[in-house]
């Protein structure tokens, strides 16, 4: 039954080999799941690639750590620059990292799609513009739209607020944003909860993500995103 | 030189305030077009939604009541209203280019005749490129409106014929409303002047417009005496 449970990071992030795409839930610092992500720059692995909203934002911590010891070799995201962090700029600026921007929401929907199994989708953002350049552009309905395809991981790294042993998981605030997505869309889902429950203590009808989706759970109480 | 007095941001923020209407659902561009959430009239009932999965955001809170968990798309600390709703970034786009949303409120480089929209890359590539949710927005939401300066530092027109910046969406902006004037945007049939700023000539406007602007038929030219 506590079979997904694991005793700590290191457990919850065994196995992880370099050169993984990995997808980081979070919009700004609510949601993303830092232990975990500080776990990845302890593990050492590199050749990285990102998908997550945006690309670090806190100088000499997390997303911004993995991208300062260039363990990262491109992102895939929609707003990379940060008020507070200029990193990746200037990797970007010295052609050191890879970047794949996507609008936000064709970035949530082919996440999305990733994990629903759906092959590609037609969608009127970014028609007409640099972001749909070398895509297959068609008028459908009268509207010029932009195929796009889903974008998977071979691994999620999810913050939820509460889990129980399964991996059925809520949310707190905005910190539910990429999360319930990624968690199905990779192979390997890996959950960072504030609160453990015991099976049964939550309420089947305001579950978010079902733990069908969850492979791992690390209990990692006291979170609190930084403002 | 004719002397007249351009609209200031609050100004243009409240303009925009007051023509949202009764239950409308809203969407404001990080910056400027934030401010109008605090000139909405009393007794309008206008939800805000805030990309990241938040409808029924509400305005920023005490210093010492902050919660944590709940950011605005500017990743700013901010309140939830009664009646508010949490949702996944997936459905919230979902319902952006669902065509849901009654408006969007939002700053620009620049602006075609056509509602062609230039907010998010300028052509300087030593700064990495963002793009946020506005792709999606400007395609999604039923009005999308911008606030903006009329022309650049060096006054020169920021409403063009062909916009020089990388393309937002073709054809999406609805209304301009620039610091000079408010203008009605169709992206077949160009530009109609609605209001223009107190002591501004409508050919004064149109010098400092790149394409050619229609009167609106109740248009009048108001005295800069009679604006103070």
């Amino acid at each position: 039954m506590s079979r997904k449970i694991v005793a700590s990071v290191a457990d919850a992030l065994s196995g992880l080999k370099d050169g993984s795409q990995i997808m980081v839930g979070g919009f700004g610092l609510v949601g993303q799941p830092d232990v975990l992500v500080e776990g990845i720059v302890e593990l050492g692995i590199k050749d990285l690639t990102l998908v997550m909203n945006g690309a670090g934002q806190t100088p000499g911590r997390s997303v911004s750590l993995l991208l300062e010891l260039r363990r990262v070799r491109k992102m895939i995201c929609s707003f990379p620059r940060s008020i507070g962090c200029n990193l990746f700029s200037e990797l970007y600026a010295k052609g050191e990292i890879e970047l794949e921007l996507v609008p936000q929401g064709t970035l949530g929907e082919r996440i999305r799609a990733a994990g629903a199994g759906i092959g590609a989708f037609f969608t009127p953002t970014a028609a007409g513009t640099l972001l749909a350049e070398g895509k297959e552009q068609r008028v459908l309905h009268g509207v010029p739209q932009v195929l796009e395809l889903p974008i998977f991981a071979d691994v999620a790294l999810i913050h939820a607020w509460r889990s129980d042993p399964i991996g059925n998981l809520i949310y707190r605030g905005t910190g539910r944003n990429f999360n319930p997505i990624m968690a199905a869309a990779a192979d390997l889902t890996i959950v960072q909860t504030n609160h453990l429950v015991a099976l049964g203590e939550m309420d089947p009808e305001t579950i978010i993500t079902p733990g069908i989706y969850v492979d791992r759970i690390v209990h990692v109480p006291d979170v609190i995103p930084a403002t | 030189m004719s002397d007249f007095k351009p609209y200031g941001r609050t100004e243009l923020a409240r303009r925009v305030a007051e023509d949202i209407e009764d239950g409308w659902y809203v969407n404001l561009g990080i910056g400027i077009p934030l401010l109008v959430s605090d000139y909405i009239p009393e007794g309008r009932e206008v939800m805000f939604h805030s990309e990241n999965g938040l409808i029924g955001m509400g305005p920023k809170p005490a210093p010492d009541a902050i919660d944590p968990w709940l950011v605005n798309a500017g990743k700013q600390n901010v309140t939830i209203q009664p009646g508010g709703a949490l949702i996944h970034h997936a459905d919230s786009f979902a319902l952006i280019r669902g065509g849901h949303l009654d408006l969007c409120v939002l700053g620009t480089y620049e602006v075609s005749g056509t509602g062609d929209l230039a907010n998010w890359a300028t052509n300087d590539k030593s700064i990495a490129p963002g793009v946020g949710g506005a792709m999606d927005l400007v395609v999604g939401a039923k009005r999308v409106w911008v606030i903006m300066e009329h022309t650049t530092k060096t006054g020169e027109p920021k409403i063009v014929e062909t916009c020089t910046y990388p393309l937002t969406a073709v054809g999406a902006v609805t209304r301009v409303y620039s610091s000079l004037a408010i203008i009605d945007v169709d992206r077949n049939d160009g530009m109609t002047v609605l209001e223009m700023a107190p002591g501004l000539t409508f050919d004064a406007l149109q010098a400092r417009t790149g394409v050619p602007l229609r009167r609106a038929p109740d248009l009048v030219e108001t005295p800069l005496e009679a604006a103070q």
